[in-house]
């Protein structure tokens, strides 16, 4: 499971998110048009690099943040290195700032996918008892033996994460050797069994729970038209909100079909071996996840839409919106002109003081054609035309360094200033291009609705952090304890903080089962071992503390 | 029957926490977090306390005691995240959107006050809730019948009085008001060693004396956050 967060939330202080080039959608594959971006910094990277290669040029995506991780290292990333080292206590304060609010933006979501695996789990018992059992789990714990339960539940829980270890390097495979088709066939494989099949599912279990009688045309009709639109809404295109509401839904699925098909013990030991899974497929250097994660941003790509739940902005919804403007906006070259001024407004924030100026004169610059830089923009696009990635030509051009060296090792002290240079270019460059301008156009659509430049970038979470977290909540749910619900609610919450304050701090993905599945079992076991008969002699003699 | 009684006492207990929450909390992220912060607190005093309750196998059946050391871990926690709010305060008066979460010290207290009373409260009441949308209704056979709906007026009371104590804490902390101090914590003990009575279906006094104890601190709380009786009656009278 992709199981981790991505970090794309930092303050525009140091951000060069102007830089932004839509990727995917170039590339002929529409599916990834619709999804902004996603890149994060790695400090360790980009810190080495800063040392060794002192020019580099920046591929930044509206979600993207060029900041030097606070405190640790005094050089920033500032056009022409001219800026003096900012104070990273700002930065970093600024980096918790937008924390905070996609913090919440994180809680809602969250709270929401076990709201609705525990209110399923309370209401329809279906999914509260596991008769029938996964292929995954031979063992089925009927001994009443809690030793035998034990090893049942290990080898369990060793052979669901052996699939799940063979799963993920089989994908960080197929995505090495850009077997994207295969790979979007899976996941939309995986999607439809689960918008269709397992919804469908569901559909007749809540219906059976109330009672409701209703006949196949009508049960057909809204399958097909739930299951359609969640297909398109998730892979193609659709409104944000949409696309949230969906994933929320499958996750919580998924999480519900976990609950009901593990055996209690192996549900456990899963979550426990998921978690440690988690921890080492993103954090040790060759951990798959986070090999995905490099991947993707040397490819400047964002990770499949149907894993990862995104907390920015639509790009293509926004882009649609904005299309009409669009011809104007390039026909004046102007620096007035929306496109390009947010643009580099971004970059503008981006920087200290003195890159401003620089930000600015890019932004009078941008009437001026750049043929050379176009030309070299051409001549990347050509060589990677065909695999429909011009940004990352366009990195190994200005680097010179065309092997991929990662996109976070990109990092240098004039990238912002280049980023915003190059961003009008490709904007001048592509005008020509309604395609590429419209989506390009999507990118900064954003920073027009929102003057205030903090919308476009967001946290993401793996879906399979949102199941996870669900399965807990709802495991717990589901032995009829309410302070035990609440109490896996609150840690796995607070967990989840402390797992995005370290976000703020590291800069770096990171996995977010750890922290939070460790708390939630905590609390999940102490109370329902310790605190629970002691709340219950409470309540029953209606003391209050 | 069942139903609306649910509701019924959810609304009693929850409704009024529930409108200060999405009045005063809801809007400022930074609110959010340091009211789950805070919720999270208490658990830990909870899960200390049932500990305590739990290894002193002999004294289980002896609830004060629970009790008492349970308001001792309570206010000791309150006393941790007070600390640790204000060696956070300066992140976060960088950090918060809305300066004014720093700038006045009592909001701080209020919502981690309201943290506290509302996992409080869920705690309390929220196996009762469960209980009481059915099947079943309380005092058919034997017991009262008032069970629930004191339980959740007993809860609502909670969490107010921990909101007012929290401010109160905080600001004698503040200001070394130790009579301030003694008085959280004393009518903290005072307040759940009397609902004791309430086994023995005192609800009166019990509800009385809680209530007017809640008034009082209330008033306290008022005052100590700057309140007047002429900013009160302006207020009222929407002037």
């Amino acid at each position: 499971m992709a199981a981790h967060v991505q970090a794309s939330s930092l303050p525009p202080s140091a951000s060069a998110e102007g830089a932004g080039i839509v990727d995917g959608s170039v590339n002929g594959e529409t599916e990834r048009l619709e999804r902004p971006p996603k890149r994060q910094n790695q400090r360790n990277n980009y810190g080495s690099n800063n040392q060794d290669q002192p020019d580099a040029a920046i591929l930044a995506v509206p979600s993207v943040v060029v900041r030097d991780s606070g405190g640790s290292r005094p050089s920033r990333l500032s056009g022409g290195g001219g800026g003096g080292p900012p104070t990273n206590e700002t930065e970093e304060e600024q980096g918790l700032k937008y924390g905070a609010q996609h913090v919440i933006k994180l809680f809602v979501p969250v709270s929401l996918c076990m709201l609705v695996v525990v209110a399923t789990i309370n209401s329809i018992s279906f999914y509260s008892s596991t008769d029938v059992y996964l292929l995954y789990t031979p063992f089925h714990e009927l001994s009443p033996e809690p030793s035998v339960k034990l090893w049942n539940a290990l080898a369990n829980s060793l052979i669901l994460m052996s699939v799940v270890v063979v799963m993920t390097i089989l994908l960080i495979v197929l995505y090495k050797k850009r077997c994207y088709r295969i790979i979007h066939g899976w996941l939309i494989l995986s999607s439809f069994m689960l918008l269709f099949i397992f919804t469908y599912l569901y559909l007749e279990e809540l219906l059976r729970a109330y009672n409701i009688p209703m006949d196949y045309p009508t049960a057909l009709l809204i399958m097909w038209n739930f299951g359609v639109v969640g297909m398109m809404a998730i892979h193609w295109q659709g409104p944000l909100r949409l696309q949230q509401g969906y994933l929320i839904f499958v996750a919580a699925l998924m999480a519900l079909v976990f609950i009901k098909y593990l055996p209690e013990w192996t549900a456990w030991a899963v979550l426990a071996a998921i978690s440690i899974w988690d921890l080492i497929a993103v954090l040790s250097p060759r951990g798959p996840l986070r090999i995905l994660v490099e991947t993707a941003q040397e490819r400047n790509e964002q990770i499949f839409p149907a894993l990862i739940y995104s907390s920015t902005v639509i790009y293509t919804y926004m882009g649609t919106h904005y299309t009409p403007q669009q011809s104007q906006a390039t026909a004046s070259s102007s620096p007035s002109s929306s496109n390009s001024t947010t643009t580099t407004r971004a970059t503008q924030n981006s920087l200290a003081s003195p890159e401003a100026t620089v930000a600015s004169g890019s932004r009078s610059g941008n009437s001026r054609p750049h043929p050379q830089q176009n030309n070299q923009n051409r001549d990347g696009s050509n060589t990677l035309a065909s695999e429909g990635m011009p940004l990352v030509t366009f990195k190994s051009n200005l680097r010179g360094n065309a092997e991929a060296a990662g996109f976070t090792q990109e990092w240098s002290a004039n990238l912002s200033e280049r980023v915003a240079r190059r961003q009008i270019e490709v904007q001048s460059t592509q005008s020509g291009n309604a395609q590429r301008s419209n989506e390009y156009r999507t990118v900064t659509a954003p920073d027009q609705s929102h003057p205030d430049g903090q919308e476009e970038r967001g946290i993401k979470l793996g879906l399979g952090d949102f199941i996870f977290y669900s399965v807990l909540v709802g495991k717990a749910s589901s032995y009829g304890d309410w302070t035990t619900t609440i109490a896996c609610f609150v840690a796995i919450l607070i967990g989840l903080c402390l797992t995005l304050l370290l976000l703020a701090i590291w800069r770096k993905a990171l996995p977010a089962l750890p922290i939070s599945i460790t708390f939630g079992l905590i609390f999940c076991f102490a109370t329902s071992a310790v605190v629970k008969p002691f709340m219950e002699n409470l309540s029953a003699k209606q003391v209050f503390i | 029957m069942t139903l609306p009684e649910f509701f019924g006492c959810t609304f009693i207990a929850f409704g009024p926490p529930f409108a200060l929450f999405v009045f005063t909390i809801a809007n400022d992220p930074v609110r959010i977090i340091i009211l789950i912060a805070a919720a999270f607190f208490w658990l830990l005093s909870l899960l200390l306390s049932s500990l305590l309750w739990f290894a002193m196998i002999p004294l289980r059946d002896v609830l004060a005691f629970g009790v008492f050391f349970s308001v001792l871990f309570q206010e000791c926690f309150r006393y941790i995240i007070y600390r640790i709010l204000r060696s956070t305060e300066q992140g976060l008066h960088a950090v918060a959107e809305d300066t004014r979460v720093t700038d006045n010290k009592h909001i701080l207290a209020y919502v981690s006050g309201l943290g506290f009373g509302i996992i409080s409260g869920m705690f309390a009441l929220v196996n009762v809730l469960a209980d009481m949308s059915g099947p079943g209704t309380m005092g058919l056979k034997s017991g009262t019948e008032i069970f629930f709906i004191t339980s959740a007026a007993q809860a609502l009371s909670i969490i107010l009085l921990h909101t007012f104590w929290s401010v109160i804490f905080f600001n004698a902390f503040d200001t070394s008001n130790y009579l301030h101090i003694c008085y959280v914590v004393g009518s903290h003990l005072f307040v759940s060693l009397l609902t004791l009575l309430n086994a023995s279906e005192l609800y009166i006094t019990t509800l009385l004396i809680n209530y007017i104890i809640t008034i009082i601190t209330g008033v306290l709380a008022f005052r100590v956050a700057g309140g007047t009786s002429r900013g009160f009656k302006k207020f009222i009278t929407c002037q």
